[in-house]
C-alpha cells in the first residue's frame, strides 16, 4: 500500500509528531552551557529554558557547579536573576564572584522543609521572574517532579536545574533532559541518559576548571595529612 | 531649520513651537502680529477632539502605573499612586519615570504630587511646592469670583483659607468651599476612574509629511510606547500589530508586524518594525500613522523575548520575593555579596543589592561553604595543594589561625583547614 509521501509530510508538519532517531531541532530556547562539547549534544544547543533538567551527581564537590556556572555567569551579565533553592551548603559569595557571576542577581532561598521547598520551586518557576533556578530536592517523588516539570513549562523563561543524587537515575522522571555526572580525573564525565531525540551512547568528557591547577606553584605532590609537606600550624 | 508652527484659537496664538518662538511669536500674540514676525508660520486650528484623544492616550499609557487613573479635562490626568509607590521605588522615582515616559510619548507635562487629587491638580497647575503659596488662579475659580478675590486682596490659596468659611460660602457659593475642603482632604472627592479601551488603537498626525523609514519609525515609537503601557496594565502582550500610514487622498500603506510569541516590549517591536520598514519603499509621503493591535495574550511574565521585558520581570520578581518571604520567613530568602574580611565565614553577606568588595581573595575559594565547618579525621582526605595561612580576628576575640589546603575527599575536592583543634572541612569546590 502506497502512502503518498507528501501527505505524510503534511501530517508530520501539521502535528507535533515526535520522530525518533534524530535530535529534534525544536523551538527549544536554550542558554549555551559554555562547554562546546556539551552544547553540541544538548537539544537547542544549551541548557533548555522552560523545561526541567535533572543533574544527578554522586557527591557534592565534583565540579557539578562548574558545569553550570558559565551559563549562569552569562545570564547574570545580561541582568538575569538566578535563584538557588534549598542548596545543600551555603553558595559562597567569594567563589561565585571569582567565577564571574554578578552577585546582585543571585538570591538564595533556604527552604526549611521538603514541602516548602517544592512549593517555593513552583512559585519561582511560575512567576517567570528569574532566568535560572537551581534546586536541590533529593527526595522528590515522581508526582512532585511532574508538578515541577509543568511549572517549568508554564514559566517558560527559566533554565530549571534540579540536582539529585546519582541513585535517582534508577527512578523514572518527567524531566525531558537528564544528566549524570561522575568525576574523571581532572574532567567531568557527563552521561546524557535522557534527552529529546536519540540517546547518547558514550559519556562526554568535559574539562572543568579545578583549583589545583590554579594554585600552580603551591601544588604539592599528593601527601598524607601527617606529612611534613604540610607546614605545621602554630601551636 | 525646523518649520515654525502655532496652534491658534480665536485668531490668537495658543501655543507655538520653539522655531516660532525664536522668531518672536509668543502664546497670546494676535495672529496678525505673529504673521508679521514669521511669514512662514504654519497655522493649526485648535482641535478639541485631538486634545481629548491625547488625554486618553496618556491615561491609557498611565494605567501601567496604577489602576486608578482619572481624567481631568481639558488638560489633566490624575493617578492615584499610593498603592504603587513601593513597586516603583518611591514617589521621586515614579515621578521621574512618568516625566521621562511622557517625554518619550511626545508630551510635555507639569507633574505634581499631593495628598488628595485636587491638591495634586492645583499644584500641577500652579507649579508651586505648597498649597499655601499657590496663586489663586491655579484653583480655577469662575472669572467673576477670581476678579472679586483679587479685589479683596486674596492672591494665594493660603490667604483664601484665612477667610471665614461662612463668608466664602456667602460670596462665592458652595463650590469654592467644597473644592477647598476636597483639596485639604476634609471632604472626600469621588472620582470616576478611566476605563482603558478593550483594543488598542492610536493615531498620530505627523507635523510634516515624511518619506523616510527612520522618521516613520521615530513616530511609530511613540505609539508603541503607548501600546506597551496599555499592555502592561493588563499584564498581557500581543503577537502583532498593524501600522497604517495615511497618505494624501486617503490612500494608505498597511504594514503587519507579527511575532511567534506575545510581546509588549517597545524595543522588541521597534526592531521588528525597522526590518519591515526597510523592506518597503513609500510611493508618497505619509501624513499620519495609526497603530492597531488585537488578540491580547497573557504574558504572565513568561516568554521574555531575546532581550527580555526587564521591567515586568523586575515587578514579577518583587512580587515573588514578597510571596516567598511571607510563607517562609524573611531571613530564608536573601541575596549574596562579598565582604572585605579575611575569615572565610565572614567574607560574605546575606544582603542583596549591596556592593561587595572588589578585592580578590589571595587563594582559590570554594563554591560551597559548610556552616559550621565539619571536623575531619586524619585519614579522611589527601592533601593536594596548600597551605594558605589565614590569621585574623584577634581584635574581636573570635580570632582564627588556620592553614587552608585543597584536598581530595573521596571523589570531591575539598577546602579544609588545620587549626589548634584539628582538621576541618570548610568548603567544597563544586
Amino acid at each position: 500500500m502506497a502512502v503518498p509521501t507528501a501527505a505524510l509530510e503534511a501530517v508530520l508538519h501539521r502535528h507535533p509528531v515526535w520522530r525518533g532517531g534524530r535530535m529534534v531541532q525544536s523551538p527549544v530556547r536554550a542558554e549555551p552551557s559554555g562547554h562546546a562539547g556539551l552544547d553540541r549534544e544538548l537539544p537547542g544547543g544549551g541548557w533548555p529554558a522552560g523545561a526541567l533538567t535533572e543533574i544527578l551527581c554522586a557527591s557534592h564537590g565534583i565540579g557539578e557547579l562548574q558545569l553550570v556556572l558559565p551559563a549562569l555567569a552569562a545570564l547574570s551579565r545580561r541582568d538575569g536573576r538566578i535563584a538557588w533553592l534549598a542548596p545543600p551548603h551555603l553558595p559562597y559569595a567569594p567563589g561565585l564572584a571569582a567565577a564571574g557571576l554578578r552577585l546582585e542577581f543571585l538570591t538564595v532561598v533556604r527552604a526549611p522543609g521538603r514541602r516548602d521547598a517544592l512549593w517555593a520551586a513552583e512559585q519561582v518557576l511560575r512567576a517567570g521572574a528569574c532566568r535560572a533556578l537551581l534546586m536541590w530536592l533529593p527526595r522528590a517523588g515522581y508526582g512532585e517532579l511532574r508538578r515541577l516539570a509543568l511549572a517549568a513549562e508554564a514559566g517558560a523563561a527559566a533554565v530549571a536545574l534540579l540536582f539529585r543524587p546519582l541513585q535517582a537515575a534508577q527512578e523514572s522522571s518527567p524531566a525531558p533532559l537528564r544528566l549524570a555526572l561522575e568525576p574523571d580525573g581532572g574532567q567531568l564525565a557527563v552521561r546524557i541518559f535522557k534527552r529529546r531525540g536519540a540517546q547518547l551512547a558514550v559519556p562526554l568528557r568535559i574539562p572543568i576548571p579545578r583549583p589545583v591547577h590554579a594554585v600552580g606553584g603551591a601544588l604539592l605532590s599528593p601527601a598524607q595529612p601527617r606529612s611534613q609537606a604540610a607546614r605545621p600550624c602554630p601551636a | 531649520m525646523d518649520e515654525s508652527w502655532a496652534v491658534v484659537e480665536n485668531r490668537s496664538v495658543l501655543v507655538c513651537n520653539g522655531a516660532a518662538e525664536a522668531l518672536g511669536v509668543r502664546p497670546g500674540s494676535a495672529l496678525t502680529a505673529a504673521w508679521a514676525l514669521a511669514p512662514q508660520l504654519r497655522i493649526l486650528p485648535r482641535d478639541a477632539a485631538a486634545e481629548a484623544g491625547a488625554l486618553e492616550a496618556i491615561a491609557t499609557w498611565a494605567c501601567q502605573f496604577t489602576a486608578k487613573v482619572s481624567l481631568e479635562p481639558p488638560q489633566g490626568v490624575l493617578l492615584e499612586v499610593a498603592g504603587s509607590l513601593r513597586l516603583f521605588g518611591g514617589i521621586a522615582r515614579l515621578m521621574a519615570r512618568l516625566r521621562g515616559g511622557l517625554a518619550d510619548l511626545g508630551f510635555e507635562g507639569q507633574l505634581a504630587a499631593g495628598p488628595t487629587p485636587r491638591a495634586a491638580l492645583w499644584l500641577a497647575r500652579g507649579g508651586g511646592e505648597t498649597l499655601q503659596a499657590l496663586p489663586i488662579g491655579a484653583i480655577g475659580p469662575e472669572p467673576e469670583a477670581l476678579a472679586l478675590l483679587r479685589r479683596i486682596g486674596v492672591r494665594t490659596l493660603g490667604e483664601l483659607m484665612q477667610l471665614p468659611r461662612a463668608g466664602i460660602t456667602a460670596r462665592f457659593g458652595q463650590g469654592l468651599l467644597r473644592d477647598l475642603d476636597r483639596a485639604l482632604g476634609q471632604a472626600p472627592e469621588p472620582r470616576v476612574f478611566f476605563v482603558p479601551p478593550e483594543r488598542f488603537k492610536a493615531q498620530l498626525e505627523l507635523p510634516a509629511p515624511v518619506m523616510e523609514a527612520d522618521r516613520v519609525l521615530f513616530a511609530a515609537r511613540r505609539l508603541l510606547l503607548q501600546l506597551e503601557g496599555f499592555l502592561a496594565a493588563r499584564q498581557a502582550g500581543v503577537r502583532g500589530f498593524t501600522l497604517s500610514l495615511t497618505h494624501r487622498h486617503k490612500r494608505s500603506t498597511v504594514i503587519d508586524v507579527g511575532s511567534a510569541t506575545p510581546h509588549r516590549d517597545t524595543e522588541h517591536w521597534q526592531r521588528l518594525l525597522r526590518e519591515h520598514l526597510g523592506a518597503i519603499v513609500l510611493k508618497s509621503p505619509a501624513e499620519a500613522i495609526g497603530l492597531e493591535a488585537a488578540g491580547l495574550a497573557p504574558l504572565a511574565g513568561a516568554a521574555p523575548g531575546l532581550f527580555g521585558d526587564a521591567r515586568s520581570e523586575a515587578e514579577a520578581w518583587e512580587r515573588l520575593t514578597e510571596r516567598l518571604q511571607a510563607r517562609l520567613g524573611g531571613a530564608v530568602v536573601h541575596g549574596l555579596a562579598t565582604h572585605a574580611e579575611h575569615r572565610p565565614e565572614r567574607a560574605w553577606r546575606a544582603a542583596g543589592g549591596v556592593a561587595g568588595t572588589d578585592e580578590m581573595p589571595p587563594g582559590p575559594r570554594p563554591l560551597w561553604l559548610l556552616e559550621p565547618p565539619r571536623r575531619l579525621g586524619e585519614g579522611e582526605f589527601v592533601l593536594l595543594a596548600g597551605p594558605e595561612r589565614i590569621e585574623s580576628g584577634w581584635w574581636d576575640g573570635d580570632d582564627v589561625a588556620r592553614d587552608y589546603f585543597i584536598a581530595a575527599r573521596g571523589a570531591s575536592l575539598a577546602w579544609i583547614y588545620r587549626a589548634r583543634e584539628g582538621w576541618f572541612l570548610h568548603g567544597l569546590f563544586a
